[in-house]
């Protein structure tokens, strides 16, 4: 079995490109899940049932990169050389910050003044950004300009995490 | 996890929070932010006319660490040259805050704005 070996396209049998099947996705998932499935491995050697249940983890951390768009992109580039330097590089362009300030400004006094009306409005106007920035990450993927898709990468990174905190607003004032 | 008492006085007590003309020359203003973590920081730098930094004014987005370094590092800034500014490195703040391993990044995001202000305010002054 040297499934441990292959990236995660070529474990979930997908061809290795940003536009992915999510349905063809899915079911090579299920159907590799099922598989490695332990109860297939009850009577099989210790190494064998290992192996099998290593398989199995890879292919849900698998699914799970390659099902969210950012991991996705994040992981084909990757795979292409490149590093999204996350973690690093704290270079942004000055706009898109400057966005992100006004948009924490907007969560921070919907949350003072009980405003759930205008973080639904925000959640709109950011998924609507991150949908625009997905259509570029194809483009850029078709184009093999993979400078500018790690930059994309970069802001969806930003945007991802403002949609789970207008989210996580949104909850608070409901409840 | 458990912030230090350095970082928690400087969350609960921001100093020098607020926002400086961007467009007065004397003004130099940083911009940075963390993919990671989302976190994004603004920091801003005024110089008298002798070149030493008067004023430092930050705005942050971001945990308790990222902001703790962004006051921390507007109250080192005063009465400093623009060259000792750029001097401030992230691992005297990380040292100074007791910030953990996973929590460095944010020291690094308050250097980088602060590299960022100084070089935006050379680039408004020629030499």
């Amino acid at each position: 079995m040297d499934l441990l070996q292959r990236n995660y396209f070529d474990l979930l049998g997908i061809p290795a490109q940003f536009d992915v099947d999510l349905a063809l996705l899915d079911q090579h998932y299920r159907q590799l899940q099922s598989e490695v499935h332990p109860d297939r491995f009850v009577t099989a050697s210790p190494n064998e049932r290992m192996q099998s249940m290593q398989v199995a983890t890879q292919a849900n951390e698998a699914y799970q990169t390659l099902k969210n768009i950012t991991s996705r992109a994040r992981y084909l580039l990757e795979l292409n050389g490149v590093d999204t330097q996350e973690e690093s590089n704290t270079v942004m362009p000055t706009d898109f910050l400057m966005q992100q300030m006004q948009w924490r400004e907007i969560i921070e006094d919907a949350i003072t003044q009980h405003d759930i009306s205008s973080l639904d409005a925000l959640l709109n106007e950011v998924r609507s950004l991150s949908k625009s920035l997905a259509l570029e990450l194809n483009t850029q993927f078709h184009l093999k300009t993979y400078l500018d898709a790690s930059e994309t990468v970069r802001k969806l990174s930003f945007i991802d995490k403002i949609i789970s905190d207008i989210h996580h607003a949104i909850e608070t004032l409901e409840n | 996890m458990a912030y230090s008492d350095k970082v928690l006085d400087h969350y609960e007590n921001p100093r020098n929070v607020g926002t400086l003309d961007k467009n007065d020359p004397h003004v130099g203003t940083g911009m940075v932010g963390a993919p990671a973590c989302g976190d994004v920081m603004k920091l801003q730098i005024k110089v008298n006319d002798s070149g030493i930094i008067e004023d430092a004014k930050f705005k942050t987005y971001g945990c308790g660490s990222a902001i703790a370094s962004s006051s921390l590092v507007t109250e080192w800034l005063k009465g400093k040259t623009l060259d000792q500014a750029a001097e401030i490195k992230n691992s005297a703040i990380a040292e100074e805050l007791a910030l953990p391993p996973v929590k460095i990044h944010c020291s690094v995001l308050a250097e980088d704005a602060i590299k960022a202000a100084v070089a935006d305010l050379k680039s408004k002054q020629p030499a």
